[in-house]
């Protein structure tokens, strides 16, 4: 582990058994958990490499639970960590040794579904597949499937923005949902957002999707739900090389078409995936493209042909059009099955998420290549396509010395790569603890400061989710001191963690 | 340098980050007001302190980058509405969401309102309902908060979760919370071409009821209103409920031809006319509403659909004409008499009234958004705190 995470308040840790006899006084028996074995069971996330056992765990079941325990926590001193399932892939639910990690597995309840309104309330602890199988049955279902749909829930959407690969048409989680429930650092309850289309004030539910678990612990949240396409089709194309496959997509986009998904894969992504789920992916192309339209039959045999024909003009060597539903899931199969098949190539990956504009694709994957060289590591991509969203897959093997070290690095690079050339460090894994300290390559002093006043407006003590998504630790008092002399800061020099 | 207005020696006109940013921060240090404003299309709303200054953002002007097959446009906040709908159309594109220049709703010639102004007042027309609001498109911002610092947020990129989501803060904040000087925002290309299914006759509840069927059906309906017979000005002779599709041509007509059979096995019997060409292009935000009489106040009701057909009777039966937009999750109610509590009928509903214009007395004694729980009225205030310490941009307009 190269990160550092806040220094353990030791004094707290002292009283870890006091601590756990008032939490077990406002749970129900059995729901603070305190022996190590079991505490071990909540060391990481999905994001693997960092390990680290919470103090206590705390399991809820009332939001007056909820509040409770913040309310106590906070007049105590005592950090918090909220957890849906714990599938973040940029440690965003990593615990801390001196924090109590809330678990929200027991909000597992779909409250109301109104199909008049076209939205679902539902506990932040329900899955997100949940949510859609709650629906489905009227022909209904919830946009936004991050790739762990069926384990990730909607707490845990809402706290990292959850994209997906429909979020070209159909958005990330805050552009689907309408209003949430939080209980704040003090124990306060607070509703953001009214189920309307547009609410009073400033626009406090916005900020709390996508706030990673630091602004309040989300106990209710309701979801816009829509109707289900009345078709769908997929296309499967091979270029010869990733630049064809880059000018296709803008060519689609260029024509007036919004696909439901765009996917690209590059030739070590392809291979890994054909190895694993044999479903006749061309061996013989450099990038492979799915293109995924949805809409009315007309439509989508309309598109197909046109996408067909953009993609032949840029060169591709071949193009199948799903004829049915299994042929359509055939196509995605190996897509949805690439991270996995990449992990077979090596004992360990690691997996990165910047955006870049498009339009650099091929530069970035040139560099990447040098990169890959230099560090002699191997680097497979798969690509959202239509957003620019980029998935490089770092292969390297955690028991040899300093492999790790050498793939964070790496990764690193990468990130900062897609900076440079005007993109973004994360598309849609958040900033987490992983890329905490690269926070400053796309931001400066100042504007973090910005962002981090509305942390302290939330929660001046900083004790929710402490050691994530900000590089530097700086209490609030010392935020509010900052001067600016002709358009320069001076900050005081605080330890970096 | 900076431009100071001849006649209305309280307006400034700053030109660059640098000079926004000397204004804000000599206004923070000596207590000074300040309201933001673009081409003024909504300097009718709300009751703003007269001794505030203005700041004239429309220096801010143009269009920094905008490449089309990115989806990604970057402009001056002060660039005019109607110059970044030019340049997007030239290219086949349009905004992800449906703006609109609130200027004749206060009797001024439309094609003022800028770009800033939209986002800072999280403006969206009719389709709102099936692409977003402003909030929802806003990918990145530079400004210059209250504490007369620049800074930025977000990214110019489609799909970015990079710390917190400010640009979502900013939109509806009102200029309340920092200067927009640039924006960035998502396009997509524009229709093709478009229709509207409008049926007749329907009383409030059906016409509910017809909308969310349509909504919930696989139609892709983008916008969906209701005018009753009596809304003044209307051009039917009886009520009519509009369903508007767009897309591709063929898409069009055959999701046309679904949701007419859809309505004529569930309509309640009633007439259905199907609108192309040049008339079925869709509505306006204002087209029903800019010419109601100018001394009656116009409220902006967002409800949950469901909800809808009670509140239009209450404002029945207190004398207010009113209309429904977005499936009925709209209601514009246009009120003569002013005693009558638009604002309880809205939230006794579970919605929120939003008083878009009125008379200057009622402005004053009726605040323009609803009233928050203590709770989140507490946060708001610790959040603008925030980016403005010194409340430069607290007028009371709000």
């Amino acid at each position: 582990m190269t990160l550092r995470m806040p220094a353990p308040d030791l004094a707290v840790i002292d009283r870890r058994d006091e601590i756990a006899v008032a939490l077990a006084r406002i749970v129900s028996p059995g729901s603070v958990i305190a022996d190590a074995e079991r505490l071990r069971v909540y060391e990481s996330d999905g994001l693997t490499a960092y390990r680290q056992p919470p103090m206590l765990v705390v399991l809820p079941e009332t939001v007056e639970q909820v509040s409770q325990i913040l309310a106590y926590c906070h007049a105590e001193g005592i950090k918090v960590v909220p957890r849906g399932a714990g599938t973040s892939l940029s440690g965003g639910a990593l615990p801390l040794a001196d924090a109590v990690l809330v678990s929200m597995a027991k909000f597992n309840r779909v409250l109301s579904v109104d199909f008049t309104d076209r939205l679902a309330v539902v506990q932040p602890g329900v899955t997100n597949l949940a949510v859609t199988q709650a629906v489905e049955a009227e022909n209904f279902y919830y946009a936004p499937d991050p790739s762990s749909q069926i384990a990730c829930t909607i707490g845990g959407n809402v706290a990292e923005n959850s994209g997906g690969v429909h979020c070209l048409k159909y958005g990330l989680t805050t552009n689907n949902v309408l209003a949430v429930e939080v209980v704040l650092m003090d124990g306060q309850l607070a509703r953001f957002g009214d189920g309307t289309l547009d609410s009073a004030g400033l626009d406090l539910l916005g900020i709390i999707v996508g706030s990673e678990g630091l602004l309040g612990v989300v106990t209710e949240v309701t979801v816009r739900i829509l109707p289900r396409p009345e078709t769908a089709r997929a296309l499967l194309i091979g270029f010869p090389t990733v630049v064809d496959a880059g000018q296709c997509v803008a060519d689609v986009i260029a024509a007036g078409i919004i696909p439901a998904g765009m996917e690209m894969m590059d030739r070590l992504a392809i291979r890994a995936a054909e190895a694993f789920v044999q479903v006749g992916y061309p061996l013989d192309v450099d990038a492979l493209l799915i293109v995924e339209l949805d809409g009315p039959e007309v439509e989508c045999l309309l598109l197909s042909s046109q996408i067909e024909r953009i993609a032949l003009a840029n060169g591709a060597m071949n193009c199948r059009i799903s004829q049915d539903e299994d042929e359509r899931l055939t196509f995605w199969k190996g897509r949805k099955a690439a991270f996995p098949a990449v992990g077979r190539l090596a004992p360990d990956y690691y997996c990165m998420d910047g955006t870049i504009p498009r339009g650099r694709l091929p530069e970035v994957l040139d560099r990447m290549a040098q990169l890959s060289r230099e560090y002699g590591l191997e680097v497979a991509n798969v690509f959202h396509a239509g957003d620019g969203n980029l998935h490089p897959l770092i292969l390297y093997d955690g028991n040899r010395p300093g492999e790790l070290d050498r793939a964070e690095a790496f990764g690193s690079d990468i990130l900062r790569l897609c900076v440079e050339v005007g993109g973004v460090l994360t598309g849609e894994h958040g900033v987490g603890v992983e890329k905490r300290d690269l926070m400053p390559t796309m931001f400066s002093e100042i504007d973090l400061a910005h962002q981090q006043r509305l942390k302290c407006a939330f929660d001046p003590q900083l004790l929710l989710n402490p050691g994530k998504v900000f590089p530097q630790l700086r209490r609030c008092a010392e935020l509010g001191r900052v001067h600016v002399h002709n358009g320069q800061t001076r900050f005081p020099d605080l330890p970096r963690f | 340098m900076m431009d100071t207005l001849e006649r209305e020696p309280n307006v400034l006109r700053p030109e660059s980050g640098d000079d926004l940013r000397e204004v804000i921060g000599k206004a923070a240090a000596t207590g000074t007001r300040l309201r933001l404003r673009g081409g003024g299309s909504k300097d009718g709303v709300g009751a703003s302190a007269a001794d505030a200054s203005i700041i004239d953002m429309r220096g801010f002007s143009g269009i920094v980058d905008y490449a089309p097959s990115e989806l990604v446009l970057t402009a001056g906040a002060g660039t005019p509405l109607s110059h970044i709908m030019s340049a997007l159309a030239s290219e086949g594109q349009a905004l992800a969401f449906d703006p609109f220049d609130h200027g004749p709703l206060f009797g001024k010639p439309a094609g003022t309102a800028t770009l800033g102004g939209i986002v800072a007042a999280n403006v969206s027309g009719p389709r709102r309902l099936s692409r977003g609001a402003a909030r929802d498109h806003v990918l990145g911002f530079s400004a210059v908060s209250g504490r007369g610092e620049r800074f930025i947020a977000g990214g110019k990129v489609v799909k970015n979760v990079t710390g917190y989501d400010l640009p979502k803060l900013i939109a509806g904040s009102w200029g309340r919370l920092a200067a927009l000087t640039e924006v960035t925002l998502k396009v997509l290309p524009s229709p093709r071409t478009s229709a509207i299914l409008r049926v007749h006759g329907l009383a409030p509840p059906a016409a509910v009821a017809v909308m969310a069927r349509a909504m919930g059906s696989s139609a892709e309906v983008c916008a969906a209103r209701h005018i009753p017979a009596h809304f003044p000005g209307t051009p039917h002779g009886a009520a009519v409920t509009e369903l508007l599709l767009e897309g591709f041509p063929e898409s069009v007509d055959a999701r046309l031809a679904s949701l007419s059979a859809l309505l004529r096995d569930e309509g309640e019997g009633a007439a259905v006319e199907c609108l192309c060409g040049e008339a079925g292009r869709g509505w306006d935000a204002l087209d029903l509403l800019a010419s109601t009489p100018e001394g009656a106040s116009v409220w902006r009701i967002s409800v949950r659909p469901s909800k809808a057909a009670q509140v239009v009777v209450r404002l029945e039966q207190g004398g207010a004409s009113w209309t429904m937009d977005c499936a009925g999750g709209l209601i514009w109610a246009v009120v003569a008499d002013h005693s009558q509590n638009i604002r309880e009928i809205s939230e006794s509903a579970g919605g929120n009234a939003m008083l878009m214009r009125g008379p200057q007395s009622l402005r004053q004694s009726v605040a323009a958004m609803r009233v928050l729980s203590p709770a989140v009225a507490a946060l708001e205030q610790r959040v603008r705190r925030a980016f403005d310490p010194a409340g430069v941009f607290e007028t009371g307009r709000f």
